[in-house]
Protein backbone atom coordinates (compact mmCIF):
# COMPACT_ATOMS: atom_id res chain seq x y z
CA UNK A 1 0.00 0.00 0.00
CA UNK A 2 1.39 3.49 -0.80
CA UNK A 3 1.19 6.55 1.39
CA UNK A 4 -2.01 7.71 0.33
CA UNK A 5 -3.63 4.75 0.49
CA UNK A 6 -2.36 4.60 4.49
CA UNK A 7 -3.38 8.31 4.72
CA UNK A 8 -7.05 7.39 3.60
CA UNK A 9 -7.11 4.46 5.73
CA UNK A 10 -6.00 6.59 8.83
CA UNK A 11 -9.06 9.32 7.57
CA UNK A 12 -11.59 6.43 7.48
CA UNK A 13 -10.99 6.00 10.97
CA UNK A 14 -11.08 9.13 12.09
CA UNK A 15 -14.37 10.05 10.02
CA UNK A 16 -16.21 7.07 11.61
CA UNK A 17 -14.69 7.92 15.43
CA UNK A 18 -15.91 11.43 15.25
CA UNK A 19 -19.15 10.36 14.00
CA UNK A 20 -19.90 7.81 16.27
CA UNK A 21 -18.25 9.16 19.47
CA UNK A 22 -19.23 12.89 18.90
CA UNK A 23 -21.26 13.59 16.13
CA UNK A 24 -23.97 10.80 17.27
CA UNK A 25 -24.90 13.07 20.24
CA UNK A 26 -25.53 15.92 18.84
CA UNK A 27 -28.96 16.69 17.33
CA UNK A 28 -30.02 20.81 17.06
CA UNK A 29 -33.43 21.52 17.91
CA UNK A 30 -34.05 17.74 17.41
CA UNK A 31 -34.65 18.03 13.74
CA UNK A 32 -30.87 18.81 12.83
CA UNK A 33 -28.49 15.81 12.49
CA UNK A 34 -24.94 16.15 11.29
CA UNK A 35 -23.81 12.64 9.08
CA UNK A 36 -20.20 14.13 8.56
CA UNK A 37 -19.07 10.81 7.51
CA UNK A 38 -20.32 10.87 4.29
CA UNK A 39 -17.74 13.87 3.25
CA UNK A 40 -14.76 10.82 3.56
CA UNK A 41 -16.71 8.91 0.43
CA UNK A 42 -17.13 12.35 -1.35
CA UNK A 43 -13.57 14.14 -0.77
CA UNK A 44 -12.13 10.96 -1.64
CA UNK A 45 -9.71 11.99 -5.02
CA UNK A 46 -11.77 12.32 -8.39
CA UNK A 47 -9.71 9.40 -9.99
CA UNK A 48 -10.52 6.29 -7.21
CA UNK A 49 -11.58 3.41 -8.47
CA UNK A 50 -15.51 2.87 -8.61
CA UNK A 51 -15.70 -0.35 -7.21
CA UNK A 52 -13.00 1.03 -3.97
CA UNK A 53 -15.00 3.35 -3.68
CA UNK A 54 -18.38 1.32 -3.29
CA UNK A 55 -16.01 -1.18 -1.07
CA UNK A 56 -15.13 1.61 1.30
CA UNK A 57 -18.78 3.21 1.50
CA UNK A 58 -20.01 -0.02 2.97
CA UNK A 59 -17.25 -0.27 5.36
CA UNK A 60 -18.00 3.02 6.63
CA UNK A 61 -21.66 2.94 6.50
CA UNK A 62 -21.83 -0.76 7.76
CA UNK A 63 -19.50 0.72 10.75
CA UNK A 64 -21.48 3.34 11.74
CA UNK A 65 -24.37 1.54 11.37
CA UNK A 66 -23.01 -1.17 14.12
CA UNK A 67 -23.06 2.19 16.66
CA UNK A 68 -26.03 3.11 15.82
CA UNK A 69 -27.66 0.12 16.25
CA UNK A 70 -29.70 0.43 12.41
CA UNK A 71 -27.83 -2.71 10.52
CA UNK A 72 -27.78 -1.88 6.80
CA UNK A 73 -29.55 1.92 6.56
CA UNK A 74 -26.48 4.00 6.85
CA UNK A 75 -24.37 1.25 4.56
CA UNK A 76 -27.37 1.37 2.16
CA UNK A 77 -26.89 5.56 1.56
CA UNK A 78 -23.51 5.36 1.72
CA UNK A 79 -23.24 2.90 -1.18
CA UNK A 80 -25.98 4.77 -2.75
CA UNK A 81 -23.62 7.75 -3.40
CA UNK A 82 -20.58 6.28 -3.66
CA UNK A 83 -22.26 4.53 -6.72
CA UNK A 84 -23.21 8.28 -8.03
CA UNK A 85 -20.69 9.74 -7.36
CA UNK A 86 -18.27 9.35 -10.09
CA UNK A 87 -20.96 10.06 -12.37
CA UNK A 88 -21.89 13.20 -11.13
CA UNK A 89 -18.47 14.20 -11.18
CA UNK A 90 -17.86 13.59 -15.00
CA UNK A 91 -21.37 15.50 -15.38
CA UNK A 92 -20.12 18.59 -13.58
CA UNK A 93 -16.54 18.17 -15.32
CA UNK A 94 -15.22 22.32 -15.45
CA UNK A 95 -14.33 23.53 -18.72
CA UNK A 96 -10.89 22.02 -19.45
CA UNK A 97 -11.43 18.80 -17.58
CA UNK A 98 -9.94 17.66 -13.98
CA UNK A 99 -6.20 17.99 -13.47
CA UNK A 100 -4.85 13.73 -12.93
CA UNK A 101 -4.93 13.29 -9.30
CA UNK A 102 -6.65 16.50 -8.47
CA UNK A 103 -8.47 16.30 -5.13
CA UNK A 104 -12.14 17.14 -4.36
CA UNK A 105 -11.45 20.32 -2.63
CA UNK A 106 -12.72 23.99 -2.72
CA UNK A 107 -9.16 25.08 -3.35
CA UNK A 108 -9.05 23.14 -6.47
CA UNK A 109 -12.21 23.79 -8.28
CA UNK A 110 -13.77 26.80 -6.36
CA UNK A 111 -16.54 27.36 -3.86
CA UNK A 112 -19.45 26.88 -6.07
CA UNK A 113 -18.34 23.78 -7.92
CA UNK A 114 -17.54 22.41 -4.42
CA UNK A 115 -21.40 23.08 -3.34
CA UNK A 116 -23.08 21.94 -6.78
CA UNK A 117 -21.12 19.10 -6.29
CA UNK A 118 -21.66 18.04 -2.69
CA UNK A 119 -25.16 19.46 -2.20
CA UNK A 120 -27.49 17.01 -4.26
CA UNK A 121 -25.25 13.45 -2.86
CA UNK A 122 -25.78 14.50 0.53
CA UNK A 123 -29.06 15.73 -0.11
CA UNK A 124 -29.71 12.01 -1.98
CA UNK A 125 -27.89 10.31 0.70
CA UNK A 126 -30.02 12.16 4.03
CA UNK A 127 -32.98 11.31 1.95
CA UNK A 128 -32.72 7.43 1.51
CA UNK A 129 -31.61 7.50 5.20
CA UNK A 130 -34.46 9.16 6.89
CA UNK A 131 -37.17 7.78 4.65
CA UNK A 132 -35.56 3.96 5.18
CA UNK A 133 -35.54 4.31 8.36
CA UNK A 134 -39.20 6.10 8.76
CA UNK A 135 -40.25 3.01 6.88
CA UNK A 136 -42.65 4.72 4.69
CA UNK A 137 -44.24 8.22 4.05
CA UNK A 138 -46.47 8.32 7.22
CA UNK A 139 -44.60 11.33 8.48
CA UNK A 140 -43.52 12.92 5.20
CA UNK A 141 -43.76 16.48 6.20
CA UNK A 142 -41.52 15.88 9.41
CA UNK A 143 -39.11 13.33 7.92
CA UNK A 144 -38.51 16.36 4.70
CA UNK A 145 -38.25 19.23 8.01
CA UNK A 146 -35.19 16.46 9.38
CA UNK A 147 -33.86 15.70 6.24
CA UNK A 148 -33.54 19.51 5.11
CA UNK A 149 -32.50 20.64 8.82
CA UNK A 150 -29.38 17.80 8.57
CA UNK A 151 -28.97 18.63 5.06
CA UNK A 152 -28.05 22.67 6.13
CA UNK A 153 -26.01 20.88 9.28
CA UNK A 154 -24.09 18.33 7.80
CA UNK A 155 -23.00 21.30 4.90
CA UNK A 156 -22.21 23.59 7.53
CA UNK A 157 -19.47 21.16 8.55
CA UNK A 158 -18.28 20.49 5.38
CA UNK A 159 -17.79 23.46 3.93
CA UNK A 160 -16.35 25.10 7.30
CA UNK A 161 -13.55 21.54 7.39
CA UNK A 162 -12.48 22.38 3.79
CA UNK A 163 -11.67 25.71 5.19
CA UNK A 164 -9.92 24.68 8.53
CA UNK A 165 -7.66 22.38 6.47
CA UNK A 166 -5.36 23.70 4.96
CA UNK A 167 -4.58 22.77 0.93
CA UNK A 168 -2.99 19.48 0.66
CA UNK A 169 -0.33 19.02 -1.08
CA UNK A 170 -0.96 16.42 -4.02
CA UNK A 171 -0.93 12.58 -2.42
CA UNK B 1 -21.38 -17.97 -22.45
CA UNK B 2 -18.39 -15.61 -23.08
CA UNK B 3 -20.30 -13.10 -23.43
CA UNK B 4 -22.50 -12.75 -20.27
CA UNK B 5 -19.06 -13.30 -18.56
CA UNK B 6 -18.25 -10.12 -20.77
CA UNK B 7 -20.82 -8.05 -20.32
CA UNK B 8 -20.62 -8.77 -16.08
CA UNK B 9 -17.27 -7.80 -16.74
CA UNK B 10 -18.08 -4.75 -18.33
CA UNK B 11 -20.70 -3.35 -15.60
CA UNK B 12 -18.27 -4.58 -13.02
CA UNK B 13 -19.38 -1.33 -11.05
CA UNK B 14 -23.08 -1.73 -11.53
CA UNK B 15 -23.16 -5.23 -10.40
CA UNK B 16 -21.18 -4.38 -7.36
CA UNK B 17 -23.40 -1.77 -6.49
CA UNK B 18 -26.43 -3.85 -6.81
CA UNK B 19 -25.03 -6.51 -5.00
CA UNK B 20 -24.24 -4.23 -1.83
CA UNK B 21 -27.49 -2.36 -2.04
CA UNK B 22 -28.99 -6.05 -1.96
CA UNK B 23 -27.27 -6.59 0.93
CA UNK B 24 -28.03 -3.62 2.67
CA UNK B 25 -31.97 -4.10 2.30
CA UNK B 26 -31.63 -7.67 3.07
CA UNK B 27 -30.08 -6.42 6.70
CA UNK B 28 -32.57 -3.70 7.18
CA UNK B 29 -35.18 -5.82 6.96
CA UNK B 30 -33.40 -8.83 9.04
CA UNK B 31 -32.92 -6.26 11.64
CA UNK B 32 -36.46 -5.09 11.67
CA UNK B 33 -37.45 -8.51 12.58
CA UNK B 34 -38.02 -8.26 16.46
CA UNK B 35 -35.83 -10.13 19.23
CA UNK B 36 -32.85 -11.64 17.50
CA UNK B 37 -29.63 -12.97 18.29
CA UNK B 38 -27.15 -9.99 16.71
CA UNK B 39 -23.70 -9.09 16.49
CA UNK B 40 -23.16 -6.48 14.60
CA UNK B 41 -25.07 -3.68 16.93
CA UNK B 42 -23.50 -1.89 19.55
CA UNK B 43 -23.76 -4.80 22.33
CA UNK B 44 -20.59 -5.95 20.75
CA UNK B 45 -17.51 -5.23 22.93
CA UNK B 46 -15.28 -2.88 20.89
CA UNK B 47 -18.36 -0.40 20.58
CA UNK B 48 -19.88 -0.66 24.05
CA UNK B 49 -16.87 0.01 25.58
CA UNK B 50 -16.32 2.95 22.85
CA UNK B 51 -19.70 3.96 23.84
CA UNK B 52 -19.15 3.49 27.13
CA UNK B 53 -16.27 6.20 26.88
CA UNK B 54 -18.46 8.79 25.01
CA UNK B 55 -21.20 8.11 27.60
CA UNK B 56 -18.42 8.48 30.70
CA UNK B 57 -17.08 11.91 29.49
CA UNK B 58 -21.08 13.34 29.31
CA UNK B 59 -21.64 11.53 32.43
CA UNK B 60 -19.33 14.07 34.42
CA UNK B 61 -21.38 16.53 33.57
CA UNK B 62 -24.54 15.45 34.92
CA UNK B 63 -23.47 13.76 38.08
CA UNK B 64 -25.36 16.03 40.42
CA UNK B 65 -28.76 14.89 38.57
CA UNK B 66 -27.71 11.18 38.65
CA UNK B 67 -26.93 11.79 42.24
CA UNK B 68 -30.80 13.18 42.79
CA UNK B 69 -31.81 10.81 40.99
CA UNK B 70 -30.61 7.61 42.72
CA UNK B 71 -30.86 9.36 45.93
CA UNK B 72 -34.43 9.73 45.39
CA UNK B 73 -35.20 6.20 43.66
CA UNK B 74 -33.36 5.20 47.32
CA UNK B 75 -36.00 6.41 49.20
CA UNK B 76 -39.06 5.53 46.98
CA UNK B 77 -37.47 1.60 47.31
CA UNK B 78 -37.58 1.91 51.11
CA UNK B 79 -40.95 2.92 51.31
CA UNK B 80 -41.95 0.33 48.57
CA UNK B 81 -40.14 -1.99 50.76
CA UNK B 82 -42.40 -1.09 53.85
CA UNK B 83 -45.16 -1.32 52.09
CA UNK B 84 -44.35 -4.80 50.33
CA UNK B 85 -43.85 -6.14 53.98
CA UNK B 86 -47.37 -5.78 55.58
CA UNK B 87 -49.22 -6.41 52.88
CA UNK B 88 -46.73 -9.93 52.51
CA UNK B 89 -48.14 -10.97 55.91
CA UNK B 90 -51.91 -10.92 54.58
CA UNK B 91 -50.59 -12.81 51.11
CA UNK B 92 -50.04 -16.39 49.59
CA UNK B 93 -47.24 -18.35 50.89
CA UNK B 94 -46.11 -19.55 47.32
CA UNK B 95 -42.43 -18.29 47.26
CA UNK B 96 -42.34 -18.32 43.45
CA UNK B 97 -44.94 -15.91 42.84
CA UNK B 98 -43.65 -13.32 45.70
CA UNK B 99 -40.54 -13.63 44.06
CA UNK B 100 -41.84 -13.84 40.35
CA UNK B 101 -39.80 -10.90 39.69
CA UNK B 102 -36.07 -10.49 40.15
CA UNK B 103 -34.15 -7.12 39.53
CA UNK B 104 -30.87 -6.32 37.94
CA UNK B 105 -29.46 -3.30 37.60
CA UNK B 106 -27.46 -1.70 34.52
CA UNK B 107 -25.83 1.69 33.42
CA UNK B 108 -26.65 2.80 30.32
CA UNK B 109 -23.60 2.56 28.24
CA UNK B 110 -25.41 4.57 24.75
CA UNK B 111 -28.89 6.14 24.34
CA UNK B 112 -30.42 7.52 21.62
CA UNK B 113 -33.92 9.74 21.89
CA UNK B 114 -34.19 11.69 18.39
CA UNK B 115 -34.00 8.66 15.94
CA UNK B 116 -37.16 7.13 14.54
CA UNK B 117 -36.08 3.79 16.11
CA UNK B 118 -33.87 4.37 19.37
CA UNK B 119 -31.99 2.38 21.28
CA UNK B 120 -30.34 1.70 24.62
CA UNK B 121 -26.99 -0.27 25.04
CA UNK B 122 -26.48 -1.67 29.22
CA UNK B 123 -23.59 -2.99 30.51
CA UNK B 124 -25.16 -6.11 31.40
CA UNK B 125 -25.47 -9.05 29.40
CA UNK B 126 -25.70 -13.01 28.92
CA UNK B 127 -23.35 -13.45 31.80
CA UNK B 128 -25.50 -11.59 34.34
CA UNK B 129 -28.52 -13.95 32.77
CA UNK B 130 -30.09 -11.51 30.94
CA UNK B 131 -31.83 -12.93 27.70
CA UNK B 132 -33.98 -11.18 24.56
CA UNK B 133 -37.68 -9.69 25.88
CA UNK B 134 -36.90 -8.72 29.13
CA UNK B 135 -38.66 -5.59 30.58
CA UNK B 136 -36.38 -2.62 31.44
CA UNK B 137 -37.32 0.29 33.68
CA UNK B 138 -36.15 3.18 35.04
CA UNK B 139 -35.95 5.37 38.00
CA UNK B 140 -39.78 7.13 37.11
CA UNK B 141 -41.04 4.32 34.65
CA UNK B 142 -41.25 1.81 31.68
CA UNK B 143 -38.23 1.93 29.42
CA UNK B 144 -38.05 -0.63 26.90
CA UNK B 145 -37.38 -4.63 26.24
CA UNK B 146 -33.88 -6.31 25.58
CA UNK B 147 -33.46 -7.00 21.59
CA UNK B 148 -30.45 -8.68 21.96
CA UNK B 149 -27.62 -9.64 24.26
CA UNK B 150 -24.17 -10.42 24.03
CA UNK B 151 -21.91 -12.12 26.94
CA UNK B 152 -21.48 -8.53 28.69
CA UNK B 153 -23.67 -5.84 27.31
CA UNK B 154 -27.31 -5.69 25.90
CA UNK B 155 -29.07 -3.66 23.69
CA UNK B 156 -32.36 -2.66 24.79
CA UNK B 157 -34.86 -1.53 22.16
CA UNK B 158 -36.36 2.01 23.58
CA UNK B 159 -40.52 2.73 24.83
CA UNK B 160 -38.94 5.76 21.64
CA UNK B 161 -39.05 3.28 19.33
CA UNK B 162 -41.81 3.06 16.71
CA UNK B 163 -41.44 -0.58 16.60
CA UNK B 164 -42.29 -0.97 20.40
CA UNK B 165 -45.45 -1.86 21.42
CA UNK B 166 -46.28 -2.27 25.19
CA UNK B 167 -49.61 -3.41 26.96
CA UNK B 168 -50.76 -0.55 28.82
CA UNK B 169 -53.97 0.02 31.45
CA UNK B 170 -55.86 3.06 32.38
CA UNK B 171 -55.45 2.68 35.99
CA UNK B 172 -58.77 4.59 37.08
CA UNK B 173 -60.91 2.23 34.29
CA UNK B 174 -58.63 -0.78 33.90
CA UNK B 175 -59.43 -0.39 30.15
CA UNK B 176 -55.96 -1.44 28.08
CA UNK B 177 -54.29 -0.51 25.05
CA UNK B 178 -51.07 -0.34 23.59
CA UNK B 179 -48.69 2.27 24.08
CA UNK B 180 -46.70 2.56 20.99
CA UNK B 181 -44.58 5.79 20.03
CA UNK B 182 -45.49 7.73 16.98
CA UNK B 183 -42.09 8.96 16.62
CA UNK B 184 -42.18 12.66 17.04
CA UNK B 185 -41.41 14.07 20.55
CA UNK B 186 -39.08 12.12 22.85
CA UNK B 187 -41.55 13.09 25.88
CA UNK B 188 -44.79 11.75 24.42
CA UNK B 189 -46.03 8.93 23.63
CA UNK B 190 -49.45 7.29 22.46
CA UNK B 191 -52.21 4.67 23.87
CA UNK B 192 -53.50 3.20 21.05
CA UNK B 193 -56.70 0.64 20.72
CA UNK B 194 -59.27 2.03 23.80
CA UNK B 195 -62.58 1.26 23.08
CA UNK B 196 -65.12 4.05 22.35
CA UNK B 197 -66.91 3.23 25.37
CA UNK B 198 -64.14 3.77 27.72
CA UNK B 199 -63.83 7.37 29.45
CA UNK B 200 -60.27 8.48 29.80
CA UNK B 201 -59.82 12.04 30.94
CA UNK B 202 -56.86 14.09 30.96
CA UNK B 203 -55.17 13.36 34.10
CA UNK B 204 -55.28 9.72 34.26
CA UNK B 205 -52.06 7.34 34.86
CA UNK B 206 -51.37 4.92 33.08
CA UNK B 207 -49.43 1.88 34.01
CA UNK B 208 -48.19 -1.54 32.34
CA UNK B 209 -50.86 -4.19 31.88
CA UNK B 210 -48.89 -7.43 32.99
CA UNK B 211 -50.85 -9.36 30.27
CA UNK B 212 -48.09 -10.12 28.42
CA UNK B 213 -45.90 -11.22 31.54
CA UNK B 214 -42.63 -8.83 30.32
CA UNK B 215 -43.77 -5.99 32.48
CA UNK B 216 -44.62 -6.78 35.85
CA UNK B 217 -48.37 -5.50 36.54
CA UNK B 218 -48.51 -1.30 37.49
CA UNK B 219 -45.37 -0.08 36.07
CA UNK B 220 -45.73 3.53 35.34
CA UNK B 221 -45.73 4.60 31.85
CA UNK B 222 -47.37 8.33 31.62
CA UNK B 223 -49.79 10.63 32.45
CA UNK B 224 -52.72 10.99 29.82
CA UNK B 225 -52.36 14.46 28.28
CA UNK B 226 -54.78 14.90 25.67
CA UNK B 227 -57.76 12.63 24.69
CA UNK B 228 -59.73 12.82 21.62
CA UNK B 229 -63.02 10.76 19.99
CA UNK B 230 -63.28 11.13 15.90
CA UNK B 231 -67.15 10.49 15.59
CA UNK B 232 -66.70 7.26 13.49
CA UNK B 233 -63.69 6.24 14.91
CA UNK B 234 -63.79 3.23 17.04
CA UNK B 235 -60.96 3.79 19.63
CA UNK B 236 -59.81 6.83 21.30
CA UNK B 237 -56.61 8.90 20.24
CA UNK B 238 -54.58 9.44 23.31
CA UNK B 239 -51.80 11.53 24.09
CA UNK B 240 -49.57 10.37 27.07
CA UNK B 241 -46.93 12.28 28.72
CA UNK B 242 -43.82 9.81 29.68
CA UNK B 243 -43.18 9.77 33.74
CA UNK B 244 -39.38 8.74 32.54
CA UNK B 245 -37.27 11.37 31.26
CA UNK B 246 -35.41 9.74 28.16
CA UNK B 247 -33.39 12.50 27.93
CA UNK B 248 -31.17 11.82 31.11
CA UNK B 249 -31.09 8.05 31.26
CA UNK B 250 -28.22 6.98 33.73
CA UNK B 251 -29.23 4.21 35.21
CA UNK B 252 -31.71 1.14 34.42
CA UNK B 253 -33.36 -2.14 36.28
CA UNK B 254 -33.40 -5.07 34.11
CA UNK B 255 -36.87 -7.42 35.33
CA UNK B 256 -36.42 -10.86 35.41
CA UNK B 257 -39.73 -12.70 35.29
CA UNK B 258 -39.26 -15.89 36.49
CA UNK B 259 -42.99 -17.33 35.13
CA UNK B 260 -42.96 -16.05 31.91
CA UNK B 261 -41.79 -19.19 30.39
CA UNK B 262 -44.73 -20.96 32.28
CA UNK B 263 -47.43 -18.29 31.15
CA UNK B 264 -46.20 -18.16 27.43
CA UNK B 265 -46.36 -21.86 26.85
CA UNK B 266 -49.01 -22.10 29.30
CA UNK B 267 -51.23 -19.61 26.76
CA UNK B 268 -49.36 -21.28 23.63
CA UNK B 269 -51.12 -24.30 24.70
CA UNK B 270 -54.32 -22.96 24.94
CA UNK B 271 -54.14 -20.49 21.38
CA UNK B 272 -52.31 -23.82 19.22
CA UNK B 273 -50.09 -20.74 18.35
CA UNK B 274 -46.73 -21.27 16.66
CA UNK B 275 -44.02 -18.93 17.12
Amino acid sequence: MNRSGIAQLLLFFAYLLLQVLVLRNVALFNTAFCFFYIAFILLLPIETNPLLLMLAGFLLGFSVDIFYNSMGLHAFATVLVAYLRNYWLNTITPQGGYESGAAVTVAANGLQWFLVYTIPLIFLHHLVLFFVEAAGVTLFWYTMLKIVGSLVFTMLVVVLFQFLTPPRRRL
Amino acid sequence: MERLINFIYEYRAFFTFLFLELLCAWLVVENNQYQSTQYFNSSNRVSAQLLGFSQGVREYFSLRTINEDLARENAELRRDLERTRIQLTEATTDTTRINQFDFVSAKVMANSTHLYKNFITINKGKADGLYPGMAVIGDAGAVGKVKSVSDRYAVVISLLNVDEQVSGMIKRTNHFGTVRWNGIDQRYTTLQFIPRHATPVKGDTVVTSGYNAVFPEGIMIGIVTEVNLKSEAPFWDIEIELSQDFGRLAFVEVIKSKLKSEKDSLEKVTTGERR
